[in-house]
């Protein structure tokens, strides 16, 4: 089981999601770094106030993409040019316009599973254990309560003025999560 | 936004108007628009009123739908293993005409699940709120009706154990699948409409499993919501990214379910039989794949916003917005009729001419007219307000344009097929009692998925709800904002 004398971090539960993101603005404002918002759903403007830069998943859905289409043309080419050619109506053995709606779909094929797995990855899921899952107060973060939660593991993390920070922000709740 | 500014108090803005000599008025009652959610329910009803659908006891309702349902599912399944073992004989192809009826089936079955798509992705795209009460159960039905569509090609092939010749696979004397012929795309269309389909529902669900998990009593719901939420904590930094991938899903999406059903059209138009031999298609049949679609939804969501009580989430106003949406592409497919006689008698082939005379007026008129009815007449009621807000109407409306569409896809494969170049070829289709049987235990197959999905999914997108609510909003005062924002 867990190290008990292992603290995982400090969380602090919100009613709203303005004071949420008031007391997010404050804790990116004081330099911490591993730190998080945990809200029922996606509040627009939290980016900021947590000092996010733009998701990288769109690159993962444009390599996808791009793989797809170039895969999709090379192998109709290659199958019906190179590999097996046969006539058929006095058409061309390949043709781009032919061969465009299969590669079409095959993009966007490919750079949909690069979008759900580019986002799985950057999240770093499926991860099926988490210190935090295991708090009963936290189950509320997927009903109608809003977290922000400092990790120990942050350079800044201090037991005392982290907590006092957080007390200061309007929070309903302070609690440490162990490990 | 917009929603905001609207219920914002005007005493909260006074402050900052003054400042530049414009005093904002709120706007006239009129011009308020319905909530999304009625009666200002709280973020954790909405869980509590979504989620709990799917907990509980399985009640009585459930039970009477689910085994007629899966009776259905059963008659479909035996008929498929009694045409795989007699041979496509039971479905009397010994004449030419005696075809079509699975086609007629994959076309209509895809067409109707086209809506949850479109609801899903473009509507997410042009910023309709309105569709996040609507998006999951479309989608879920998109899904169980590209699963029924993709019945019929593979078992309308005969022998079905080739069914695997449909893939760039090599077969027995090495020779590849030709991708000069649009049933090939139609493979790769179709595939990768299913799979993108399974792929943006199950990210929209991600989140939501996660507040099941955190609901469940027992360690068996909770194991296995746990598992399929992913290990989802609603970190910010996690929606970041998966509100990212959701709009590059919802863009790839949005040109997919055009492609596709513009792709099951090419089928016919490339062919050179008069009556499928037509340009116009592509556009026609997506227009007519969101009119069926559309009235798909309503036939399903209207009985169950009534039965499961989320008349506060399903509300008048998005049925309403349904049926306009009805009635617009409904115009549409009106209009496409219209071109295609236009174009039969302008174009001066005899062929063509002949064709679309023999629709109206031939053997198959009475398909021909009820089709009409359904498809043109039956949706222009929906101009009126006094029609879009009676439920019963709503309903008794949308079955007929169901039923309309699948006139349609009859009228344009088998009408056209049983006057074509040879007199030879002629003939009058019938349906045999096996062709019959598959065609009802499909949806079978559908209702006893869809049912399920109601059981054990969120029928309605928790988070997505929530998000739309004034209470969402850190901007509102119901957000908790003072002084008018910040």
């Amino acid at each position: 089981m867990a190290d008990t004398a292992n603290p995982y971090g400090i969380i602090a539960e919100f009613d709203n999601p303005a004071d949420t993101m008031h007391a997010a603005e404050k804790v990116r404002d004081a330099g911490f770094r591993k730190w998080d918002v945990f809200t029922p759903f996606p509040v627009h403007g939290m980016d900021k106030a947590m000092g996010l830069k733009n998701s990288k998943v769109g690159w993962f859905s444009f390599l996808g993409g791009v793989t797809g289409y170039t895969c999709g043309m090379l192998m109709i080419w290659w199958m019906n040019a190179v590999d097996y050619p046969i006539v058929v109506g006095g058409k061309p053995m390949f043709s781009p316009f032919s061969a465009f709606p299969p590669s079409y779909e095959l993009t966007i094929l490919l750079g949909s599973f690069g979008s759900l797995f580019g986002m799985l990855f950057l999240n770093r899921l499926p991860r099926l254990y988490h210190p935090l899952l295991k708090n009963r107060r936290f189950a509320l973060a997927t009903h109608d309560r809003f977290f922000i939660v400092i990790e120990t593991a942050d350079p800044k993390y201090s037991e005392t003025e982290t907590r006092k920070l957080l007390e200061s922000l309007g929070t309903r709740h302070i609690e440490v999560v162990e490990e | 936004m917009a929603d905001a500014v609207i219920s914002k108090p005007l005493a909260q803005s006074d402050a900052a108007n003054q400042v530049a000599g414009i005093v904002v008025k709120a706007p006239p009652r009129e011009l308020e628009r319905e909530p999304m959610v009625r009666n200002q329910r709280s973020i954790g009803w909405i869980s509590d009123a979504i989620a709990g659908v799917a907990e509980g006891k399985t009640p009585r309702w459930w039970w009477l739908a689910f085994i007629p349902s899966v009776i259905m599912m059963t008659a479909c399944f035996t008929m498929i293993l009694y045409l795989v073992s007699v041979g496509v004989g039971v479905w009397g192809p010994g004449h030419r005409v005696m075809w079509g009826w699975a086609i007629v089936n994959v076309v209509w079955w895809i067409g109707s699940g086209e809506a949850g798509t479109l609801i899903a992705a473009i509507r997410f795209l042009l910023r309709q709120k309105w569709r996040t009460s609507i998006n999951r159960a479309a989608e879920a039905m998109t899904i169980f009706a590209v699963m029924c569509a993709g019945i019929f090609p593979v078992i309308h092939i005969g022998r079905i154990w080739f069914g695997w010749w449909l893939f760039p696979i090599p077969n027995g004397n090495d020779i590849w699948p030709q991708f000069r012929s649009p049933l090939m795309w139609d493979v790769f269309a179709v595939s990768t409409y299913f799979t993108v389909s399974v792929l943006f529902w199950y990210m929209g669900l991600i989140p939501d499993l996660a507040v099941m998990r955190d609901r469940a009593k027992n360690k068996i719901r909770k194991f296995a919501y746990g598992l399929f939420s992913l290990g989802w904590t609603g970190s910010n930094r996690h929606w970041s990214n998966y509100e990212k991938a959701y709009l590059i899903l919802a863009g790839l999406s949005t040109p997919l379910v055009l492609s596709v059903h513009s792709i099951v059209s090419l089928d016919f138009s490339v062919s050179q039989l008069p009556g499928w031999h037509t340009t116009i298609f592509p556009p026609y049949f997506v227009a007519g794949a969101v009119f069926s679609g559309f009235g798909m939804v309503l036939s399903l969501l209207i009985p169950l916003r009534r039965v499961l009580r989320l008349e506060d989430i399903i509300t008048l106003r998005h049925v309403e917005l349904m049926c306009k949406v009805t009635l617009a592409t409904g115009s549409i497919v009106g209009y496409a009729y219209g071109i295609e006689f236009f174009i039969a008698w302008y174009s001066g082939n005899p062929y063509e001419r002949y064709a679309f005379i023999n629709r109206a007026t031939g053997h198959y008129a009475w398909a021909y007219w009820t089709m009409i009815t359904c498809n043109v007449i039956v949706p222009q009621l929906f101009w009126f307000k006094k029609i879009r807000t009676n439920m019963l109407v709503v309903f008794i409306l949308s079955i007929l344009v169901n039923i309309g569409m699948w006139f349609e896809r009859f009228v344009i494969v088998v009408i056209s097929l049983h006057r074509d170049f040879m007199p030879s070829n002629w003939g009058y289709f019938r349906p045999t009692w096996v062709d019959i049987l598959t065609f009802l235990g499909t949806f079978g197959l559908f209702f006893t998925f869809f049912l399920l999905f109601l059981r054990f999914v969120p029928l309605i997108a928790i988070s997505e709800v929530k998000g739309v609510t004034p209470q969402a909003d850190p901007h509102h005062p119901l957000g908790g904002a003072k002084k008018g924002g910040h």
